[in-house]
């Protein structure tokens, strides 16, 4: 570090060698401080579950009928070799994105015909926002009797609750594009298509994604919803029948498989977002560490 | 438009034998937003391969013009020819670097100077080629594979003129492009200009709030909202020439600009 040239740079200078030589160590700890934490979270919890159950915790909140944690690991445990726990599952896993990719297509489609044509505005817009407020849901009977199988029902139902999400939030991001660079890409001798591609798709896509991530989570409320209601087969049918029977630990293992797979499709749309937007301007103290950068960036 | 030269060496883009610059005309016209003009009766006529520079205050009307002369923005009255042709939406014939910063941010430097020649279709290895060429020539070469908010305001600016100018358009009009520059850049970037319009032949208007840089690169200095705060234009045919001859005769222009301007 090169001398202080004056009394104004003096001051900063005692600080920077401390922060610089403290950055890389909760650089290096800091990923892993937070996976303990997170699995610790988890842990805690389940333990949570297994003492309020073992102690048989009766005070307003009930526990005595309620599976244990380990009961229900163990009930876990023996459906996994089992071939219908794992028919259920793709049953509901290809439903519901089939249903989500449907809504994602023609959810960006609409949104962007909305907000780029007032005549398209005007057609579909007033139909579009009678329909917004009706929970998915409550368009069972509708499937019903539109559709010749449940099996499409339950993927229109599916499909129904992300499609408002994804065209909302596509319509609002193409509305707030800047209008400079569609501009700059008319004067390039660009026409509508050009813009389309080179403008309005990749620069309202992270308004797109927040859409899509919302979609999914909705989307699976649904499926499991219109499985328990009308399903033949699927996770969402299998737990309303285990309860059906009083088997409380297989209705737990339903519900466990729900989050899983809830978790696990939204981290992927998450994570395929963020490669997909890389380009977005981060603030460095929230994106991923960038050493270089946030070295310089703390005070 | 020939197309059979653009594989000349990358080096040199504007070695080829580039299309004449067009003939820009305003007459009688009204410019501004539908209720809300900002000049009035303005004649303006810009020959082929002639640089007018504008000046003027903030706010009296300058992008304004550039806008109406891209074809982004109709005329509210009178007539905005090319070549005797009337301008009623933009073409690549025309190339606009705005005022705003409009490269796209999820492109990087590289693929926004690709842009115009991709929209043409020209094929993928030779605008790449073209573009690094222009990207090299702003002085940019390493910062080609960044993107734009990780380069500064600047580079930029320096980018939008490589992207301006990889197409080889007919007419150029530049929106206060090198405001963000230190004056050392400022000026390499002017004789770089000067130097590729001597090959190219494109007309260009160019907007700035420098009255040294307007004597310097223009043929003829437009002033826009003058003392009088209209749409008067003043034409000082040929400063350029003069200036670069004669030290006292550009003071005397200088005086006579900053005087019409109200300064
Ligand atoms: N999008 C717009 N809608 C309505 N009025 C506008 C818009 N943009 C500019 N104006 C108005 O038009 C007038 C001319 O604006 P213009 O941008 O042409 O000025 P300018 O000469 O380029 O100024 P500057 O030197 O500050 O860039 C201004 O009074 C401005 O308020
Ligand atoms: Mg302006």
């Amino acid at each position: 570090m090169s001398a202080p040239t004056s009394s104004l740079r003096s001051r900063p200078a005692p600080e920077a060698p401390g922060a610089r030589a403290a950055a890389p160590r909760p650089l290096r700890r800091r990923p892993w401080v937070r996976y303990t934490l997170r699995a610790g979270s988890l842990l805690a919890a389940l333990g949570l579950w297994q003492s309020l159950t073992a102690l048989d915790v009766n005070l307003w909140l009930r526990f005595a009928q309620f599976p244990s944690a380990t009961d229900v690991v163990r009930e876990f445990a023996d459906r996994l070799g089992t071939g219908a726990y794992w028919q259920d599952l793709t049953d509901s896993l290809s439903r519901i994105l089939t249903g989500f990719a449907l809504a994602a297509v023609l959810g960006v489609a609409v949104g962007t015909a909305i907000a780029r044509s007032p005549l398209v505005s005007d057609l579909l817009g007033p139909v579009l926002e009678v329909c917004r407020p009706i929970p998915a849901i409550a368009l069972v009977p509708v499937a019903i009797l539109m559709f010749p199988s449940n099996e499409q029902g339950i993927v229109f139902i599916t499909f129904t609750a992300a499609f408002f999400p994804v065209m909302v939030s596509t319509r609002h991001a193409v509305r707030a594009l800047a209008p400079v660079w569609e501009e700059a890409v008319l004067t390039m001798g660009g026409g509508r298509g050009r813009v389309l591609v080179s403008v309005v798709l990749p620069g309202a896509l992270p308004g797109i994604l927040g859409g899509l991530s919302v979609g999914i989570g909705v989307s699976w409320i649904c499926v499991i919803s219109a499985e328990m209601i009308s399903g033949a087969y699927g996770v969402g049918y299998r737990t309303w029948q285990d309860y059906t029977i009083v088997d409380y630990p297989g209705v737990f293992v339903g519900m466990t498989t729900i989050g899983v797979l809830g978790w696990l499709t939204s981290t992927a749309v998450e994570l395929a977002g963020r490669r997909l937007t890389r380009w977005l301007p981060r603030t460095e103290t929230t994106g991923r560490p960038a050493p270089a950068r946030k070295e310089a960036a703390t005070p | 438009m020939s197309t059979s030269d653009v594989t000349t060496t990358a080096a040199a883009p504007t070695a080829e034998a580039a299309p004449p610059g067009v003939r820009l005309r305003l007459a009688d016209t009204a410019l501004g937003r539908p209720g809300a003009p900002v000049l009035h009766g303005l004649d303006l006529e810009v020959a082929p391969g002639d640089i007018l520079t504008v000046v003027g205050p903030s706010g009296c009307g300058k992008s304004t013009l550039l806008r109406t002369l891209a074809g982004l923005l109709p005329a509210l009255g009178g007539r905005v020819t090319q070549d005797g042709t009337p301008i009623t939406r933009p073409h690549a014939d025309r190339a606009l670097i705005f005022q705003e910063d409009a490269l796209l941010p999820w492109r990087t430097l590289r693929a926004n100077v690709e842009l115009p020649l991709a929209i043409r279709g020209v094929p993928r290895a030779e605008r790449r080629g073209r573009a690094e060429a222009w990207l090299e020539r702003v002085g940019l070469a390493e910062h080609s594979g960044r993107l734009p908010h990780r380069v500064s305001g600047g580079q930029r600016q320096r980018a939008q003129l490589a992207r301006a100018l990889v197409g080889e358009p007919r007419a150029v009009l530049m929106d206060e492009p090198f405001g963000a520059l230190d004056a050392q850049t400022r000026a390499g970037m002017q004789r770089l200009l000067v130097e590729v319009l001597q090959g190219t032949r494109a007309t260009v208007v160019f907007v700035t709030h420098d009255v040294d840089e307007a004597l310097f690169l223009g043929d003829r200095v437009a002033l826009l909202g003058g003392a009088e705060g209209g749409g008067r234009v003043l034409d000082i045919p040929h400063p350029r020439e003069r200036a670069a001859h004669d030290a006292a005769a550009t003071v005397a222009l200088r005086r006579q600009v900053l005087e019409s301007l109200g300064m």
